[in-house]
């Protein structure tokens, strides 16, 4: 299936970029994430993650395919929750500059299986655009808690 | 035709038991030291084995064994094909599967068994069975019957010379067709499509198995419609011992619906495992693993024609069709694909046909039979055919129906797919229902309606069922106190047979109904039986125990004839009585029956005990039935929001002689509540990658008490020649009928306002969508 979103950062996309691509900020940002590390070329992480009544563990990797610094990045990934499913797909997201801060847009195309695609199948879509959002929200905290502990 | 005159119904002996939580279910059996079993299903719907990592499972808390297909090898325990092949209803080879009990290293669909875990406790197994570590390659998926058939679909099976086409089945005359076709002064062509359906049995599926070391020997308590099925495939082809070592019990069982008509892998895994771990093993399904693992029904996509004059004289249909499989050819796939092209001339006098369809092998679960097995398939395709005709041509359908009929002076009635219809008053059918339903008044009711904003439509159904397949054999028994037991070849999981079958005994013998008890489900008190499907058991299981009765009365008459001092030839039985012509003298049978017991007297020459057992066959090598029957449909549409009600239904059943009426409407309404089903609401799907959508009653829709209409039910006695009881079955019935009624009377509503075409099932929102393309289609016009 199909997930696509976009939303605004409000830093210049350069730092938004280095963001994107700091395990330690990652860990921080994305709901029920558990664990990241660098790997060569990605990451290996484990995410703990309620998809309507499927509730599981999720340890996957994410290679990063293409980067364009600081415009386009690339990624795929796979993850498994054991009984509860597995999830691949691939990623394109891109930086533009916006009014205000960067634009980051992200189109995925998702494979998924096992219970999650039976019983939670109607959900994905509308459950990991609300993590999607819980995400970009925390990186703009991050970003601008930082900013200001610069200044 | 006559209406029954039955006596007043008093309920069935079977209510005690289950009205009060008596009843005993597989699930309600505990047995000492009892273990679990959780099995490890594939998530991936086509995919290579590279490897399976049980070591984590293995050390988790209270796991006794984690098993894999490896070990199935390894144990010499063997594959299960199917049932039966086409070829022996004389249909083409095609290609079977052997599927192995554990898959070992090539997954096809998703829910394929890879692994099973047995632990101490439920939780235990499945929290192993997650653990357990498995290395999927994927490979390309296909879901749908006619895009597997295409060059470069992904093969399920590398050895099918035919690709993923199992066989294709071809019946009628294809240039008489033709040559109809070319004739006839109307053809229309439409595509029809009876989408994937979940059998949903109240009692999921369950089993246990048992291994006593002493004997070697098994038994397996199971929730099945045919014990001594099961007992045959998994001896023979599992675990490759003889009969004898295998028992098999089959207790109450809440629903079948042909699910349980064959065995499951689990049912031969929990005995593997029960020996592997020298403890019983038990398995239930959860409702996630039925509509998972569970075999499927209908799935069939047809591309239908016909033609006929405007006179409304048809002159010949033509069909080619396309069975979706699923991954296996399973269990017993065959008659769903026969009954869905030998029954499309229905209750018609259809000159020429030319039907074939393709079996195909795709990665969704297996298909198998579900309540009417191809039959409700074919009286969609010919019903809505029906509609479509009338439509055309501006004929009223019922009159279009009435002018095809066969007559019953023409029984019996050979159509050219080589059924032989017995006995029956198709058109007196379809014109009593016209009267009961108000056929005439419905305009009134149609502008009533529009002036609640509602658009109301009708349909008129005719219906025709082949029913009692196979052989069976029942007993009758005395014990040494005059009591005595039916001894059943016949499966009851909800038909009521220990009410029906002990009723008639009662009636014959004169004897008290509390002194029958009602025998079945046990391959160790049971010679041999045939289970019950397919609506099969009033004809043969009633025939075959009206044959016991004759043969425990012979028997009886040799000890009246020396107890009495008569010739034998003199010694008749009447009213419980064993009587010589012309004298007073007489004797009760239970009487009879306590002196075959005696340690001592005439028992000594005659030989000990009295019973008697009786035999009766059907179809193939002799002769089976043909219930048929009319649905009168109306509904109401919300053309603002799709919303459908079922408003009236009227369902008149030629059942043959009627054994117990209230059974009997009981049958038609469940099965009415399933053709509903299926109609409106059911349909498993699964995504382009094989995944199943479905998989759970959050998303495949079940009717509720709210969907369903009142049914208004008549059975009407055209008594069957086939069989010497006169009756015909009655399990199948209302499932047959009730789709395609429901369906026609909802195109009807809509079908001024341009919807010409709706598959099932017809969703709110399906009908909704429709309305909204055809009110833009109007706009563009």
């Amino acid at each position: 299936m199909k997930l696509e979103g976009s939303f605004t950062v409000a830093r210049p996309a350069s730092e938004v970029w280095a963001a994107l691509n700091d395990p330690a900020v990652l860990g921080a940002a994305i709901p029920g994430c558990e664990r990241i590390e660098q790997t060569e070329g990605g990451y290996d992480a484990t995410v703990a993650l309620k998809i309507g009544p499927v509730k599981a563990r999720f340890s996957g990797q994410v290679t990063i395919a293409e980067a364009y610094s600081p415009e386009r990045l690339v990624l795929t990934g796979e993850g498994s929750g054991g009984v509860a499913g597995f999830a691949r797909g691939a990623a394109t997201v891109v930086l533009t500059p916006a009014p205000g801060g960067t634009e980051v847009s992200y189109e995925a195309e998702v494979t998924i299986g096992g219970k999650l695609a039976q019983i939670g199948t109607r959900l994905i879509a509308s459950t990991s655009r609300k993590l999607a959002e819980q995400f970009f929200a925390s990186l703009n905290a991050q970003l601008s808690t930082r900013t200001e502990a610069s200044t | 035709m006559t209406k029954p005159s039955q006596p007043p119904f008093t309920g069935r002996t079977e209510d005690r038991r289950f009205l009060t939580g008596a009843g005993r279910f597989v699930d309600d059996i505990e047995l000492g030291r009892q273990a679990y079993m959780a099995l490890v299903l594939s998530t991936h719907a086509h995919a290579e084995i590279r490897g399976i990592d049980t070591t984590t499972a293995a050390a988790m808390p209270g796991v006794l064994a984690v098993l894999t297909g490896a070990d199935v090898l390894a144990d010499g325990l063997g594959p299960v094909p199917p049932f039966f092949m086409p070829k022996l209803w004389g249909g083409p080879d095609g290609y079977g599967t052997l599927r192995p009990i554990l898959v070992t290293d090539h997954v096809r669909c998703v829910g394929d068994r890879v692994a099973i875990v047995i632990a101490e406790t439920r939780d235990e197994a499945r929290l192993a069975a997650e653990a357990v570590d498995i290395d999927y390659a994927p490979l390309p998926v296909v879901t749908g019957a006619r895009a597997a058939l295409a060059d470069d679909a992904p093969r399920l099976w590398a050895d099918c010379p035919t690709g993923n086409l199992s066989c294709t089945l071809r019946l009628g005359d294809a240039a008489a067709t033709a040559q109809a076709f070319a004739q006839a002064e109307v053809t229309l062509k439409r595509r029809l499509i009876s989408p994937r359906v979940a059998p949903s049995s109240l009692e999921p599926r369950a089993c246990i198995g048992v291994h006593d070391a002493a004997e070697d020997r098994f038994t397996l308590y199971t929730s099945s419609q045919d014990p001594h099925g099961f007992r045959a495939v998994i001896a023979r082809n599992v675990l490759k011992i003889a009969e004898s070592r295998l028992r098999v019990v089959s207790p109450d069982v809440g629903g079948g619906f042909g699910l349980k008509a064959h065995m499951h892998p689990e049912d031969a895994l929990v005995l593997w495992a029960a020996r592997r771990v020298g403890r019983p093993v038990k398995w239930t399904a959860t409702r996630s693993e039925a509509l998972l693992t569970d075999t499927q029904g209908r799935g069939q996509e047809v591309e239908a024609e016909i033609a006929l004059d405007r006179d409304g004289t048809v002159r010949g249909v033509r069909v080619e069709a396309w069975h979706n499989l699923g991954a296996y050819f399973w269990g017993t796939a065959t008659p769903p694909i026969f009954f869905s092209l030998q029954l499309i001339p229905n209750t018609y006098t259809i000159p020429a046909v030319d039907l074939t369809t393709h079996a195909v092998f795709t990665n969704t679960a297996p298909m198998s039979v579900y309540r009417g097995a191809g039959r409700p398939e074919a009286t969609f395709v010919i019903e809505r055919l029906m509609d479509e005709a009338a439509a055309e041509i501006g004929m009223d359908p019922a009159e279009l129906r009435l002018r095809n009929t066969i007559a019953p002076e023409a029984m019996p009635f050979t159509t050219p797919t080589g059924m032989t219809y017995d006995s029956g008053d198709f058109g007196g059918m379809i014109r009593i229902a016209l009267d009961r339903g108000d056929w005439a008044g419905f305009a009134a009711r149609r502008d009533a309606a529009k002036g609640r904003g509602r658009l109301r439509g009708r349909s008129i159904t005719s219906y025709v069922e082949v029913a009692g397949v196979m052989n069976e054999r029942m007993e009758i028994r005395f014990d040494p106190d005059g009591a005595l037991s039916i001894i059943a070849g016949t499966h009851s999981h909800g038909q009521g047979h220990a009410t029906v079958f002990s009723q008639m005994v009662a009636d014959w013998l004169s004897v008290p109904l509390d002194s029958i008890r009602y025998v079945q489900g046990d391959t160790d008190t049971v010679l041999i039986g045939r289970g019950t499907f397919a609506a099969r058991s009033s004809m043969l299981g009633g025939t075959a125990l009206m044959r016991a009765k004759d043969a425990l009365i012979e028997r009886a008459k040799d000890m009246a004839a020396i107890v009495l001092e008569a010739d034998r030839a003199a010694v008749e039985f009447s009213d419980g009585m064993l009587r010589v012509t012309g004298t007073n003298k007489a004797i009760p049978l239970t009487e009879v029956a306590k002196l075959y017991y005696l340690p001592a007297g005439p028992a000594n020459a005659l030989g000990i005990g009295l019973s008697g057992a009786g035999t009766a066959a059907g179809k193939p090598g002799a002769a089976p039935n043909y219930p048929n029957g009319v649905i009168l449909c109306e509904v109401e549409v919300d053309p603002e929001t799709g919303a459908i009600v079922v408003d009236r239904m009227l369902a008149l059943d030629d059942v043959g002689r009627v054994l117990n009426s209230t059974i009997c409407e009981g049958q038609i309404h469940g099965g009415i509540a399933q053709g509903l089903g299926q109609a409106l609401l059911e349909e498993v799907t699964y995504d382009e990658d094989g995944q199943l959508t479905s998989g759970s009653f959050m998303d495949y829709g079940l009717p509720r008490a709210g969907h369903m209409p009142h049914i208004e039910s008549h059975l009407l006695e055209v008594p069957c020649t086939t069989n010497p009881l006169g009756v015909k079955g009655i399990g199948e019935s209302g499932a047959i009928g009730a789709p395609v009624a429901i369906v026609n009377a909802i195109l009807d509503a809509v079908r001024p306002l341009g919807v010409g075409s709706l598959d099932m099932p017809v969703t709110q929102v399906r009908l909704w969508s429709a309305l909204r393309a055809a009110e833009e289609m109007r706009g563009a016009a």
